[in-house]
């Protein structure tokens, strides 16, 4: 089960006595199990403070976050997790970099290749499994990512704009995948981005932050079928919306 | 094969002219200007040397536990094998210290507050200057020359693994997290040693780089009757200074030699991954 429950969590970042910034103020939230939900908001608005301490990576000033009524205070493999940089350890091949998680977790190597070989075939990658990640592209990496953090079997995915360094082409099919993936595997997905179209392509529901300090502005519920048609009327409705709302933050 | 080795040879023609034309000028000069063996012995002088410490043969006492027996080796390979002793006592001890000092330096910052400030005060110390601490610790013996050899690699390799911890990208430190990799020992050996490992192979050679250089003062001292830096000052006592130079030439090219094997070796071995990335 992976449901995610963030009750009310303020974060403060304080540099010296004078200068603090409120990252997070107030954040209730409650995700279902299975549940696709994408945060967005202006930059600097502390999504990804709220991702990260949702993955165990930070701690909140203030309120807690449970999963599946367990209280998390440090990072954990039923979280998994993928950065918007590139994160695979660039000492280990391909291979080596999925069965880490398992390895860590007790796995045998011998048992841990197997498994792996079944999520780099999950993110078409099986012919690279020897490569090293330079030898790999920006696109690649983030699938390597994406299999490495599967790997581990977590209940939640947090993905920190996984996608944004990336070409746009490249981005659509990694969206076109990471939702079938999604659909295969028992998963809860938390998806920050600062796109509104990877927002409303993707999620079951949008949460919309305010500014600084990051509140919840608007929770928006995504009715539309998949797959999506990125360009019908019933998606740019919703866009336009979003775009309306994320102006509003951006004017303060 | 001939002939891409000959290939080689042309492409390398002004490098082996250089070299060619500095023999020349030197004997030119050694022979005509200066015209005094003790001054400065010509190129034909040390070649005939050279031959001389490879072709005399003396006993090299080789004894392991309670078996022991003399072989007889070329002086110059007997020599080698001494200076390489004490080297290699003082490298190793060097590694063995310095690693896990920068290391924990690195990692803790409760261990790097403390150990700090002693280093910083020792550090500028010049290694030959604990020589006479070196015969009064550990007297004159092969551990004796170890020790100052010691003192001149164990800060670069403590700097440069610290230095090395201290630059880990965070980004895999929290990858490594979230992954379930979450103590202090599997993060250091998973993450921070492999991350790390490049600085700290390039303390390894700026550490065998400055404890080449303590061997001669390191052999000075009398901790053994053999030695390269020891034969430097014996046969300057005997003003054989063609000698000298061979015994000078000899350090340069084996420290040359130690550096490269060293470069392809671990390099090659450790460093593959970073093929497309630095370098």
């Amino acid at each position: 089960m992976g449901r995610v429950s963030v009750r009310n969590v303020s974060r403060k970042f304080v540099k010296d006595e004078v200068t603090q910034t409120l990252a997070l103020e107030n954040i209730d939230l409650e995700l279902e199990d299975k549940e696709f939900v994408c945060f967005i908001g202006p930059s600097g608005c502390g999504k990804t403070t709220l991702l990260r301490i949702i993955s165990g990576l930070d701690t909140p000033d203030q309120g807690e976050v449970f999963i599946d009524n367990e209280k998390i205070t440090s990072p954990g493999p039923k979280r998994g997790m993928v950065f918007q940089e590139y994160s695979l350890f660039p000492w280990k091949s391909v291979i080596d970099n999925v069965i880490f998680g398992p390895q860590m977790g007790g796995v045998s190597k011998k048992d841990a290749m197997v498994e792996a070989e079944k999520y780099l075939e999950l993110v078409g990658l099986t012919q690279f499994k020897d490569s090293y990640p330079h030898e790999l592209s920006g696109g690649m990496k983030q699938r390597v990512a994406i299999a490495r953090a599967l790997a581990n079997e977590p209940e939640v995915l947090l993905m920190d704009e996984p996608f944004g360094a990336l070409d746009a082409q490249t981005r659509n099919s990694l969206q076109h995948e990471l939702l079938s993936i999604w659909q295969k595997k028992h998963l809860t997905v938390l998806f920050v981005t600062h796109s509104v179209d990877e927002a409303v392509y993707l999620a079951d529901r949008i949460v919309m932050f305010t500014a600084r300090p990051g509140r919840i502005k608007e929770v928006v519920k995504v009715d539309i079928p998949r797959p999506r048609d990125r360009t019908s009327m019933e998606v740019n409705r919703l866009r336009n919306h979003l775009l309306k709302l994320l102006s509003e933050e951006q004017q303060k | 094969m001939v002939r891409v080795g000959f290939q080689n040879l042309k492409n390398k023609g002004v490098e082996i002219l250089s070299i060619i034309s500095a023999l020349v000028i030197w004997q030119l000069i050694a022979v005509y200007v200066v015209q005094n063996k003790f001054f400065l012995p010509s190129f034909t002088d040390v070649s005939l040397a050279f031959v001389s410490v490879v072709s005399r043969q003396v006993d090299f006492p080789l004894s392991f536990l309670s078996f022991s027996m003399d072989i007889p080796l070329p002086v110059l390979v007997v020599d080698l094998l001494f200076s390489m002793m004490h080297f290699l006592i003082g490298l190793i001890a060097a590694l063995a210290i310095g690693m896990p000092v920068g290391m924990l330096m690195g990692w803790f910052r409760s261990v790097d507050r403390i150990f700090d400030p002693l280093i910083e005060i020792v550090r500028p110390i010049p290694p030959l200057a604990w020589i006479p601490f070196a015969i009064i610790w550990i007297g004159l013996n092969p551990f004796g020359a170890g020790f100052v050899i010691f003192i001149g690699a164990l800060f670069p390799i403590i700097i440069n693994t610290f230095t090395g911890f201290k630059n880990i990208p965070r980004i895999y430190v929290e990858a490594a997290k979230v992954l379930g990799c979450n103590t202090d020992r599997d993060l250091i050996r998973q993450v921070a040693l492999p991350s790390a490992l490049p600085s700290i192979v390039a303390g390894v050679r700026i550490a065998m780089g400055v404890g080449w250089m303590c061997l001669v003062a390191a052999e000075m001292f009398g901790v053994s009757k053999n030695g390269l830096g020891f034969k430097i000052w014996h046969h300057y006592y005997l003003h054989n200074m063609d000698f000298v130079l061979v015994y000078m030439l000899v350090l340069g090219f084996l420290g040359l030699l130690i550096d490269r094997l060293l470069r392809y070796y671990l390099e090659g071995r450790f460093l593959k991954w970073r093929t497309g990335v630095v370098m």
